[in-house]
């Protein structure tokens, strides 16, 4: 490994060295600073910021130490936010030290992105990962903006790239009661990921308000009742792989 | 009326228990009617003073704590006492084994080891069989509920692996399905034997049910041998035999007693609370095999299913956390298990205790060098304020890889088993292949036995048994249960705090300690 590789510096949210929740198996997670979207939903806004004041940048080195401490319990590490793809070359540098050390070699790593990112930058990162859970909000435009403030252009086409790659390796839907979650826009949805992936991987992340912002707080949380009518839809629609959360 | 005749008609009307506890509770107080057995005037001492506890074995021992019968010879050559030739079908198999059951002794008045059910099993279902995965799955079923029914308590233990099979798949699914507490399982894992799939699917019965409990396999086979077995709350004994008896020592009681500085006791002290435990050991053991001839006289001895040679005795322990807390170690306040100085004393004192313990003669211990094996005694349901066996008290444990290694340095230690539990979120059920990465971590760091607790899924490890939540709302709902080990359990739940555990990995929870606060 490269010297300059660990010497790459980066603002990292925090870290989890165990977590059943993250991708397969026992994973290392960690939260990278900084998310370009600026969701209603968001249940880790202090991760949004950029620039917070008064955290200090670390090492990629650090960063993989730790990593190294826990490896003999892991199964991977899931790199998320934040945004993870918001600091590409801390990102990337991580990414390869990972994969060169000798202690944390065998470890999977996967990243949690919301997919808005340059096509030039998943080429890059495409050769150093197994997998990449994506979250998509909605696909109609508009309500994408309403939801995160940004559009979903290069979501759809980040989606798209990954499948066609073999690296997507779950779908994530965060539905909000009355705000993304009707019956046809469901349909839909699961249209357009069947047609990225017949086999596709799709994670229902029900709103809860547990941890969301103030201004969140009029939204609806999803009932027992509305898990069921998700599965009943999303199945109906020919969604096999299916997690209702 | 004399105390004696109080107590027995008090357990003759006791509306609490079955009649079959209220024969078990019978016989106890017939037994302890007879003077103990003859000891030093210092050991009664100790006894007074809970330094040392005979876990209310009973004063005149009469049968060998555990039990550990040869169940494949008897399989193999069928038994003249039980009147049943060697079995040729799955059916038979599984008659004969119950039948046997019903003659095997052990602490509780039936047997705390059913045997290596997968081997025992595996030639019954061969191809040649015609036994289908339904069937078998049925046939299985049947068994798991009539011992269930039948036997009294949730230390009874069948032992499973390391190899893969039809016999070991289908108990894994049967005892998901059934949400039974009886019996307890075991899973021998070995890394280069048990399959990756096979761990899978054993963690996704812990998570329906809280079983099976781990070991790992080449450790237990480089202190035990080939052929032993895991019972009752995790003892880990040789095969063909057993233990005679279990004495604990209170290692904060042995340091509150000390006449001693607290920086002698491990050298001034200790070694003579070793002696006194070993003394009562000594004089159990001499009743069990002088004066009732047990081992002559017992039909499982007999037919050549057990042997005194293959017998030994557990010295067990517990208290570590509190002698540590009392020898004053580490700073902080936050002690054995999170302060590196207080877990490295702890580490210290195991390993002086077991060195003391294998150098002291006890009788009829032949099958494991003369001497006892130590053992991290996983708690009753009466301690109060004192830790069970070497675990890390309950509401103090860290976080999973910190608590493994704090503990993992204890287990080379203690052959005869050790426990400690550790509580998952009930998310691990989506994915089991975290808490097999977990396992093979955990072996691989030196971990001997592995517990897991899993919340939700309505059963609670106690010391090492289980109980379902609904029977201990039963209890306190009529005062009544099947099983006798429900009733302790749900003591223990009360008195050991056992609501407390830590869970691992709480959702939301980060480490902030590698960067600065978020803005």
């Amino acid at each position: 490994m490269r010297e300059s590789t660990v010497q790459v510096k980066g603002l990292v949210a925090g870290t989890v060295p165990f977590s059943a929740v993250d991708g397969t198996g026992s994973r290392y997670v960690i939260f990278l600073q900084g998310c370009g979207f600026d969701c209603l939903t968001c249940h880790n806004p202090g991760t949004i910021p950029s620039q917070p004041r008064g955290m200090r940048q670390v090492s990629v080195g650090s960063v993989l130490d730790r990593v190294i401490e826990s490896a003999p319990f892991l199964t991977g590490v899931t790199i998320t936010g934040g945004e993870p793809t918001m600091q590409p070359e801390f990102l990337e540098a991580l990414l390869v030290a990972l994969a060169e050390h000798p202690a944390t070699a065998h470890l999977t790593r996967l990243l949690d992105s919301n997919g808005d990112a340059p096509a030039e930058l998943w080429d890059q990162l495409i050769p150093l990962i197994d997998g990449v859970m994506l979250d998509v909000k909605v696909l109609d435009p508009e309500r994408h903006f309403v939801l995160t403030g940004r559009g979903n252009r290069r979501v759809l086409a980040s989606a798209s790239r990954l499948a066609a790659k073999g690296v997507l390796h779950e779908v994530r839907l965060m539905l909000v009661p009355g705000i993304n979650d009707a019956d046809g826009e469901l349909t839909r949805t699961a249209h357009w990921l069947l047609s990225l992936d017949p086999q596709v991987r799709v994670r229902v992340n029900a709103y809860r308000r547990h941890g969301t912002r103030a201004c969140a707080r009029h939204l609806l949380e999803v009932t027992d009742a509305d898990r069921v009518r998700y599965r009943e839809v999303l199945t109906a629609a020919g969604l096999r792989n299916l997690t209702i959360g | 009326m004399s105390e004696f005749e109080l107590s027995v008609r008090a357990c003759l009307a006791d509306p609490g228990l079955t009649y079959r506890q209220r024969v078990q509770a019978l016989a106890l107080l017939a037994e302890n009617a007879l003077p103990p057995p003859v000891v030093s005037e210092d050991c009664t001492r100790a006894q007074a003073k809970a330094v040392v506890h005979d876990m209310g074995e009973g004063n005149a021992p009469y049968r060998p704590r555990y039990v550990l019968p040869d169940y494949a010879t008897a399989l193999a050559r069928g038994s003249a006492h039980l009147e049943l030739e060697a079995p040729t079908t799955l059916d038979d198999a599984l008659t004969f084994l119950l039948a046997m059951y019903a003659g095997v002794p052990s602490i509780t008045g039936y047997p705390v080891y059913l045997g290596d059910l997968d081997r025992l099993l595996e030639p019954f279902v061969g191809p040649e069989s015609g036994v289908g995965d339904a069937e078998l799955d049925a046939a299985l079923t049947r068994f798991w509920r009539v011992i269930d029914r039948t036997m009294p308590d949730a230390f009874v233990h069948a032992n499973l692996g390391p190899d893969d099979g039809r016999v070991v798949r289908s108990i894994l699914r049967v005892d998901a399905a059934q949400r039974q507490i009886v019996p307890n399982l075991t899973l021998r894992v070995d890394p280069e034997r048990t399959p990756e799939d096979l761990l899978r699917a054993a963690v996704q019965t812990t998570c329906a049910d809280g079983k099976p409990h781990y070991v790992n396999d080449p450790m237990m086979r480089a202190d035990l041998g080939q052929a032993y077995g895991v019972v009752s709350c995790y003892n880990s004994l040789p095969y063909g035999g057993g233990a005679h008896t279990l004495v604990r020592l209170d290692l904060s009681a042995s340091l509150r007693f000390a006449e001693v500085p607290a920086e002698d006791w491990l050298e001034r002290s200790l070694p003579r609370h070793v002696e006194l435990t070993a003394e009562l050991m000594a004089a159990r053991i001499r009743h069990l095999v002088e004066q009732t001839g047990f081992y002559r006289h017992d039909w499982l001895a007999r037919e050549g299913l057990i042997s005194l040679d293959r017998f030994t005795a557990m010295f067990g322990f517990f208290g570590l956390a509190e002698a540590v807390e009392l020898a004053g170690v580490g700073g902080g306040g936050a002690g054995y298990g999170r302060d590196e100085r207080a877990t490295a004393f702890g580490h210290r004192i195991v390993a002086r205790l077991a060195e003391l313990v294998a150098a002291t003669p006890l009788p009829y211990c032949e099958a494991t060098g003369g001497h006892a094996l130590l053992h991290a005694q996983s708690g009753i349901d009466s301690d109060i304020g004192v830790t069970a066996g070497a675990r890390i008290p309950v509401g103090c444990e860290p976080p999973l890889y910190q608590h493994i290694r704090a503990v993992a340095p204890n287990h080379r230690h203690v052959p005869a088993g050790i426990s400690d539990v550790f509580r998952f979120e009930p998310t691990v059920g989506a994915n089991p292949d975290a808490v097999v990465a977990v396992l093979r971590g955990a072996f691989a760091e030196g971990m001997r036995d592995m517990t897991f607790d899993v919340v939700g899924n309505g059963f609670v490890r106690i010391t090492g048994f289980l109980v379902r939540e609904q029977d201990v709302a039963g209890i306190a709902a009529d005062g009544r249960a099947r099983h006798a080990s429900s009733f302790l359990g749900a003591g223990s739940m009360v008195n050991q705090r056992l609501s407390e555990r830590v869970v691992k990995a709480a959702p939301g929870g980060t480490d902030q300690a590698l960067a600065g606060p978020a803005g």
